[in-house]
């Protein structure tokens, strides 16, 4: 590798030549959704530890353009983490080693001379479309078997006309931050979707437009959830620790108070 | 215009109602239930400890609760057969659940850190395992007398005695008192998290009680046949 990735501080004339670091990554790669895959060795040297993670694999993925040989795919947008795109697996944790997604884990959480191991997500719900990018389209589906509320959309209403106490309206907000990036499913021992299905469920059950449809909202969602294949939750507690917006254990307790309620009312899902 | 529920639409096949969710909450409340009896079988163990007579005589009144209204073992069969129900109840769940985990992730990872979970909550699949077969063991030799040197004749408490002498069975005895302990230490703390009532502000506290109630009973259980094993109950 030559190219030469200095920070604009190193740039300064008579500054000394700060040098980065040089790695070895080992990544899956795997050409197709059906196709067997398997971990390659790469080398990458003088990386900046201010790039981020993305951007040390476009370093290496220039480096394979100008070799000839196929990139690596993998998923990102708007490398602001918030789009929830560029999930991997880092180290054997769900987007490396601080708890951020990957676009803005920065190579400063690294040391000159780590081999580092980059896998997709790995759930029979989310197929591999190539190399590091996964089908996560499981969760729209999830979203769309109730992870909305029915409202007819037009002028803003008055703001003031249904109250909200500031506790829910915190709880509903933290849950909402959610960005559907996949972490909980890649972190958790049984590839359960249960913290990223509760956190919708809180974030629309603790508001009042959220109420009309409460009970057929979690009922549908955990039912399409278990369709998709994903695993049971066993409340270990990895989705929680892996989050990058650190949703909390608590809104599964409030997803299962919710659904078992719901199933007690009489809800069923629909088939 | 406002959609709301179609409440046509409620009723549906009976197999929906077994998602997930569903089987946590069988586990949790079977889990529940032997928990509960556990407590009893450790206030009943401690009994050794006022001698062979008083023990005795609690398996017996153990055989006879509600006579004369109720005729013979009828309360002690009641008991077991809800027991048995909750431990069949308890394997389907677990048995389900773990099939539908392993079918989640057909392909494992190269690499994979754990960052929160517990000894406890890694054991509890095989640890669940291993605690069944002690528990069949611990039928045949204390309730049955079919692997016990006083056989199916000999009092209770001698049964006791004879089994607990024996460092090897106090040993596998051991080791599943503290499989049970940690199976309860995850498990007490996650049937909160499924029935739904826990939360962040609860959250310390139910950890804090299922650590207490794991630790109270792996204590309370390791006390009889450690006092046997070193002639302290004789």
């Amino acid at each position: 590798m030559t190219l030469t990735q200095d920070g604009p501080r190193s740039g300064a004339a008579g500054a000394p030549e700060k040098r980065g670091m040089n790695l070895t990554l080992r990544i899956w790669r795997q050409q197709g959704p059906t196709v067997k895959g398997k971990m390659v060795t790469y080398k990458v040297t003088d990386i900046s530890p201010d790039m981020s993670f993305l951007e040390m694999l476009d370093v290496l993925n220039e480096q394979l353009i100008l070799q000839g040989d196929d990139p690596v795919a993998f998923d990102h947008d708007c490398r602001e983490g918030i789009c929830g795109m560029c999930g991997v697996m880092i180290n054997g944790m769900a987007h490396g080693p601080q708890q951020t997604t990957t676009c803005q884990l920065h190579m400063r959480s690294f040391k000159d001379g780590d081999t580092i191991d980059v896998e997709p997500w790995r759930a029979s719900a989310f197929p591999v479309v190539k190399d590091l990018a996964v089908d996560r389209r499981a969760f729209d589906r999830i979203i769309q078997a109730g992870g909305y509320i029915s409202v007819p959309t037009g002028t803003a209403p008055e703001a003031h006309a249904t109250p909200v106490p500031k506790k829910d309206a915190d709880n509903a907000f933290d849950a909402a931050t959610c960005i559907g990036c996949g972490a909980c499913v890649a972190a958790c021992p049984n590839a359960s979707s249960m913290l990223f299905t509760a956190a919708k469920v809180t974030h629309l059950g603790l508001l009042p437009q959220g109420q009309p449809e409460r009970d057929d909202r979690v009922v549908n969602m955990v039912a399409q959830q278990d369709r998709e294949g994903f695993g049971g939750c066993t409340n270990i507690g990895e989705c929680s620790a892996a989050c990058p917006k650190g949703i909390s254990m608590e809104t599964i307790s409030r997803l299962n108070h919710d659904l078992l309620g719901a199933l007690r009312a009489g809800a069923r899902p629909k088939s | 215009m406002v959609t709301v529920t179609d409440s046509t639409q409620r009723r549906t096949p009976k197999a929906a109602k077994t998602t997930s969710v569903f089987k946590k909450a069988v586990m949790a409340i079977s889990g529940i239930i032997l928990v509960l009896y556990l407590i009893a079988h450790m206030i009943g163990n401690l009994k050794a400890f006022a001698g062979a007579d008083e023990f005795n005589h609690y398996s017996e009144w153990l055989r006879t609760i509600g006579n004369p209204a109720l005729p013979g073992a009828t309360t002690l069969w009641l008991i077991r057969i809800i027991l048995l129900v909750a431990v069949v109840a308890h394997i389907w769940a677990a048995v389900s659940l773990w099939r539908q985990a392993r079918s989640a992730r057909p392909e494992r990872y190269v690499t994979k850190k754990a960052v929160a979970q517990s000894y406890a909550s890694r054991t509890m699949r095989w640890g669940g395992v291993i605690i069944l077969a002690f528990i069949i063991f611990h039928l045949l030799d204390l309730t049955l007398g079919a692997v016990n040197a006083e056989g199916s004749d000999g009092e209770p408490f001698d049964r006791m005695l004879a089994s607990f002498q024996n460092p090897v069975v106090t040993l596998f005895y051991a080791i599943s008192v503290i499989l049970v302990g940690m199976h309860l230490r995850h498990g007490i703390w996650s049937a909160t998290q499924t029935l739904g009532q826990s939360n962040r502000r609860r959250e310390v506290t139910v950890n804090y009680a299922a650590t207490a109630i794991a630790t109270i009973l792996t204590v309370g259980f390791l006390l009889t046949p450690f006092s046997i094993l070193f002639g302290l109950i004789d």
